[in-house]
């Protein structure tokens, strides 16, 4: 009986495996199924190309008051001072390219890990698949079940690492509420840019799946934690929005580290609120 | 012919909705080797529409509740009609039977004190129902399903196989139980999807195929609602219990036409929704019968505060058993005052917000929706009588849910008669399912493991089974007086032509010269049935299947017609225009369908005699406890006065 | 909106082969893609081979893929399609086909049964059961799913890897681990089984890769991928991949998911 439970032998052939219904066509979708992923690659591929750019350039990364993401906490000798800034020389003198790489790691490792990235990039990048219903272009699969693809297990140790800098970007902004001459009680134009996006970094940060997790989701009664249930709740309404904040902090974090390269390259000069 | 595969087992249940799931379980629990056949693929059968909940004392919201008071409101409901016995176990039984399921895995909505929680519907005193949002059925279903899934890998741990002591025969249909003799012997089945036809003997057959809704127009049932067990049970020579009851849910989509008779569930209504008719008037109050007068609030307000406060208020007549509120429906629109569409307004956006309702009815908000774009949040839905279910069905002994007349045929849920008398409360079907589909296998296995050797399949009746479910694909019409042929019959128009039948002349309201009509059309279409005709092969053929399906159709819809006319009073879900009171003589009443000529041709087309010949037989007095739980007052309505003095 | 002629493309055969069949059919107001096969079947197609039966998106029989894209019959509206547009309907095409829009679903259910089962608490009777509404919220989402397997046929990893079926279990068999680990009274961690474990080691979670097809096509709207995969997935990385938790559990002599 073959709506019964015998098992049916089985061949390769994805969807033009000789037991299903002989359609010639890899999908028959006739809606712009390829205008997402296309977005997606476009998109990506644009931060990365800007991103890595900025990294290893490793210049006009610090104007006075504002440190540009990329390059905050800087770890290694080379760089460039600022006062009571995010400067700890943990790698000496050694290191001779951009200290931007050295730290770029954690945050660049939590997003490649993140669930929601993946999803973007296994679709946009590794076409597996590139939209819900169209055939993929690879002979064999076998998902995140060995190396290296099993190392996206490691999500949540760039979460916790995340958390750390975002915390150093979180100093970077109190910071940014200094004028040039590092008096305090001061605004100007980036200080409300490195707001908005220490803003979203810490909304996607903490609307990571993983986080979801820690603080509520292993809890099989939430009527007996209370605090972590309401946490928990929070958290998750957060998480509908993974996809955007993903987005949104991504772009404001570019636009962060351009605005103080527009500065530290004198092609523009900070407006000054007060 | 080919040689008719065939395989033994002890029990074999007809149909995997709620009832024969549960029957399969308990069955295969008490040691018996349990085959269970159904129509559609396993876990999609019509349980899976129930969204209320299931009706049992528990008394987790109100404590004044108990299996007296459930008793009390079944037999009301029913119009004192039901099977007494039935009623009483049922009420006993049903709390146990929900617990149960809970230990299965079922996840019911709570209660703060985190039992499980009831809500109110039409006809209970008390907030009763367990439920799951609005799609309790389905939660029924998958636990029952779940269950068996946990038996079958019990078995799979002890004999290495998963299906050694449980099989599911997943869309095969059965076109007769075989007898040996008087005792039941096995069916004889088709496998949809190849044709291929087999046997499974077995002492024992369990008949849970529900209802009949498919043969009227607007209905609320699927496909597979084509009284199969209805006929089964008469084709083997079993009797079929006061088929003129059949209930029109009084709220079903009307709007738009394809989705015409689809449920809207109860709990609209039990939730605080209103019915308005075209003047924005709340109609149902000008409906409420004498014997309810005391029971519903008089006045909106009163209506209003019992959501609140149900212990000093009495409950708006929207909650009035199904029967009154589609008869009060149907009423309106004649008198025109119905909704574009033709039917009347159910309204829940005026007493609940946005959000509740996506809560409390999400899979209404959904249908409306996704099907009608109606967003139920913030307008009326329009709502109508549908066929829903049939109280009537066949004849069974109340404790042991064994086949009246025919030794080794069990018959539960809603294809067995009698528990709901002239009307169900909505509520009372998943209860029922649970309570005598275990019942049913129960005994069951019990009669399966004590009879002395095993009844014999016999190879004629295989072989005539075959030949009459192979009929369609020869169709040709016989030769008429001058020798010429019919065409082969559409069995598509054939069923449509039926259920317009069915639906204009045997409906909501019905009066004698119709029914007459009716018999004559049914007589009509039973001979033209033998000539349907179709195209194309063995293989999961929807046009043979519906051929095959049609005998069912035509000999309940007999039945129906058959029995309503010889009914002349109106009780429940049977209304009659020319006779429109309760009459107590009828009370005491049943109404028995049997096969005329059990052995004869089916296609006796004389429209006098039909195929069916119908008994009165005198029902059983209630017993005197049972009938202490009411108040005399209450009992001078309904009982004749020889059955009060007794 | 009055009734008009519409093109349809039907896929029609069965396993020894077949072909997208073109029909013109009448449409009319308030109608979905199930009530034209049917309008087929009884006028053009008596033996047109289709699953169905609720008919308003409760069974999750009717499932087939409409222009490409896996959805239920019953719940598709006429009135998403332009008039002019020519529509078609195949059977899911991650199954083998038995007939026209039929196909063999067997795979579901074989995965279904290597799903261990609910394991009651002991010490609880029937009756005894005590839970809070904000703990059976969450596998309450996953049990309104209707085993349309829609998500089944769309998931890549089966879809398009036939090879994958048997290590596979498919995201709702995967969603359905995740319900019974949040379900609050299951005891199988006290028999000894550790969900989490199995739903990586035997059920195949690790193929998933989280493209979120699954939520796209349920048309129940559970959030698949969100609510079940996902925590599944940071079930089985408590377990096997975070050396502090393990730890943790080493020291205290507890499940950390209590």
């Amino acid at each position: 009986m073959a709506t019964g439970t015998e098992p049916q032998p089985s061949s390769g052939g994805g969807v033009r495996t000789g037991t299903r219904a002989a359609i010639a066509a890899p999908h028959l979708r006739t809606d712009r199924w390829w205008l997402a992923p296309a977005v997606t690659a476009a998109g990506l591929l644009a931060f990365v190309l800007y991103s890595t750019w900025r990294a290893f350039a490793d210049t006009h990364y610090y104007s006075a008051p504002y440190v540009s993401p990329f390059y905050s906490p800087c770890l290694a000798e080379r760089c460039q001072t600022m006062h009571a800034g995010p400067n700890a020389a943990l790698f000496g003198s050694w290191w001779i390219i951009s200290p931007a790489i050295i730290i770029l790691i954690f945050p660049l490792g939590f997003r490649l890990t993140c669930y929601y990235y993946r999803k973007a990039y296994y679709r946009a990048f590794w076409l597996s698949p590139p939209a819900c219903a169209v055939a993929e272009p690879h002979r064999a699969y076998t998902g995140e079940t060995r190396l290296p693809l099993i190392l996206q297990n490691l999500h949540r140790y760039f979460f916790y690492a995340a958390l750390l800098v975002a915390g150093v970007l979180t100093y970077d902004t109190v910071l940014a509420f200094r004028d040039t001459h590092y008096r305090w009680g001061h605004m100007g134009l980036g200080t409300l840019l490195f707001l908005l996006n220490i803003a979203l970094i810490w909304a996607y940060t903490l609307s990571c799946h993983s986080c979801r997790h820690i603080v509520g989701g292993r809890i099989k009664h939430f009527s007996r934690h209370p605090v972590r249930y309401r946490v928990w709740g929070f958290i998750s309404r957060l998480n509908a929005h993974h996809m955007l904040l993903a987005w949104a902090s991504l772009v404001s974090v570019a636009l962060a580290d351009f605005y103080v390269f527009l500065l530290a390259s004198g092609a523009f000069s900070d407006p000054r609120f007060f | 012919m080919s040689v008719v595969d065939r395989q033994e087992w002890d029990v074999v249940v007809v149909g995997a909705g709620g009832a024969g799931l549960r029957a399969a379980i308990e069955a295969r629990e008490r040691g018996a080797r349990t085959a269970v056949i159904c129509k559609s693929l396993f876990g999609k059968a019509h349980t899976v529409m129930a969204e209320g909940g299931i009706a049992a004392a528990m008394g987790n919201v109100n404590p004044h509740d108990s299996w007296q008071v459930h008793f009390r409101d079944t037999l009301r409901g029913g119009k004192f009609l039901n099977q007494w016995r039935m009623a009483e176990l049922h009420a006993r039984e049903a709390p146990d039977r929900v617990w149960e399921l809970e230990t299965w895995g079922a996840l019911f909505d709570r209660t703060d004190d985190g039992r499980i929680s009831q809500r109110n519907f039409g006809g209970h005193e008390y907030p009763r129902l367990a439920h799951v949002g609005d799609r309790t059925g389905l939660e029924l279903i998958r636990t029952l399903q779940q269950k068996i899934v946990a038996l079958q890998q019990e078995d799979k741990k002890e004999t290495g196989d998963y299906e050694s002591r449980l099989k599911v025969f997943q869309e095969c249909t059965v076109t007769q139980v075989l007898k040996d003799g008087d005792r039941v012997s096995g069916v004889f089945a088709y496998e949809r999807e190849s044709g291929r036809f087999f046997v499974l003997e077995a002492p024992a057959v369990v008949i849970a195929t529900g209802g009949i809704g498919k043969s009227f127009k607007v209905t609320s049932n699927s496909w597979e609602y084509t009284g199969d067990g209805h006929a089964l049970a008469l084709l083997a020579g079993g009797h079929l219990l006061n088929m003129e009851f059949v209930q029109f849910h009084p709220t079903g989509m009307v709007w738009p036409p394809s989705v015409k008779g689809i449920l809207v569930t109860e709990s609209v209504r039990g939730d605080g929704g209103v019915l308005r008719n075209s003047d924005g008037k709340r109609f149902m109050f000008d409906y409420i019968p004498d014997v309810f007068k005391e029971k519903y609030a008089e006045s909106e307000e009163e209506g209003d505060r019992w959501y609140e406060d149900p212990d000093h208020n009495r409950r708006p007549p929207e909650l009035l058993p199904r029967d009154e509120v589609a008869r009060a429906i149907n009423a309106e629109v004649k008198a025109g005052r119905g909704s574009p569409h033709g039917g009347v307004f159910l309204d829940v956006s005026t007493r609940m917000s946005a959000e509740v309702i996506r809560r409390r009815l999400p899979s209404m908000y959904h249908q409306f929706k996704e099907l009608a774009d109606v967003d139920i949040t913030a307008e009326a839905m329009e709502v109508g009588p549908t066929c829903h279910y049939v109280m009537g069905g066949v004849a069974v002994d109340s404790d042991t849910a064994a086949a009246r007349g025919v030794p080794g045929l069990f018959a539960a849920g809603e294809v067995a008669g009698g528990m709901h008398g002239s009307n169900r409360l909505g509520g009372n079907s998943l209860s029922d399912l649970l309570v005598f589909g275990r019942r049913a296998g129960l005994h069951a296995a019990h009669y399966a493991a004590g009879t002395a050797g095993r009844p014999r399949v016999d190879d004629a009746q295989v072989a005539t089974a075959a030949a009459e479910a192979l009929r369609p694909f020869s169709a040709e019409g016989p030769a008429t007086g001058e020798g010429q042929t019919h065409p082969p019959e559409n069995p598509y128009a054939l069923h449509q032509e039926l259920q317009q039948t069915m639906n204009d002349l045997v409906g909501i309201i019905r009066r004698e010269s119709e029914m007459e009509q009716a018999l004559k059309k049914l007589a009509e279409l039973r001979a033209r049935a033998r000539r349907a005709g179709i195209e194309g092969h063995r293989q999961f053929n929807p046009g043979w299947h519906l051929a095959l399906d049609l005998r069912n159709m035509l000999l309940v819809s007999e039945c129906v017609a058959r029995a309503a006319l010889e009914r002349t009073e109106s009780r429940g879900g049977h209304t009659r225009e020319d006779f429109p009171t309760m009459n107590r003589t009828w009370r005491c009443v049943n109404l028995l369908c049997r096969l005329t000529d059990p052995g004869g041709p089916q296609a006796a087309s004389d429209p006098v005699r039909g195929q069916i010949t119908l008994s009165r037989e005198t029902t059983d007095p209630i017993r005197p406890d049972l009938l202490a739980l009411f108040e005399k007052e209450e009992l001078v309505k309904y009982l004749a006065e020889e059955e009060l003095c007794a | 909106m009055s009734g008009y002629e519409a093109r349809f493309k039907v896929w029609r055969g069965d396993t020894r082969g077949g072909g997208l069949e073109d029909f013109a059919v009448e449409v009319n107001e308030g109608e979905v893609v199930l009530d034209i096969i049917h309008r087929l079947q009884a006028t053009q197609a008596p033996d047109l081979a289709v699953r169905w039966n609720c008919k308003a998106g409760k069974c999750g029989s009717c499932s087939a893929e409409i222009n490409g894209r896996p959805r239920l019959m019953c719940m598709t509206r006429m009135s998403v399609f332009e008039r002019d547009e020519t529509i078609t309907v195949t059977p899911l095409r991650a199954f083998p086909v038995i007939r026209d829009l039929v196909t063999d679903v067997g795979f579901n259910y074989r995965k279904a049964r290597e799903i261990p089962a609910f394991v009651p608490p002991s010490g609880l009777g029937p009756g005894e059961y005590r839970m809070w509404q904000q703990d059976v919220d969450r596998p309450q989402e996953f049990r309104k799913c209707i085993e349309c397997f829609l998500c089944q046929d769309v998931c890549h990893v089966v879809r398009d890897h036939e090879e994958n079926k048997p290590a596979y279990a498919g995201p709702r068999f995967l969603m359905r681990t995740a319900e019974l680990d949040m379900h609050p009274l299951d005891a199988a961690s006290e028999t000894g089984l550790d969900r989490k474990r199995t739903a990586q080691d035997d059920h195949g979670l690790g193929y998933c890769n989280i493209t979120k097809c699954c939520t796209e096509v349920c048309p129940e709207s559970i959030k698949i991928t969100d609510n079940a995969l996902i925590p599944m997935k940071e079930s089985a990385a408590d377990r096997k991949y975070d050396p502090l938790v393990w730890l943790g559990s080493k020291i205290r002599r507890r499940s950390p998911a209590d």
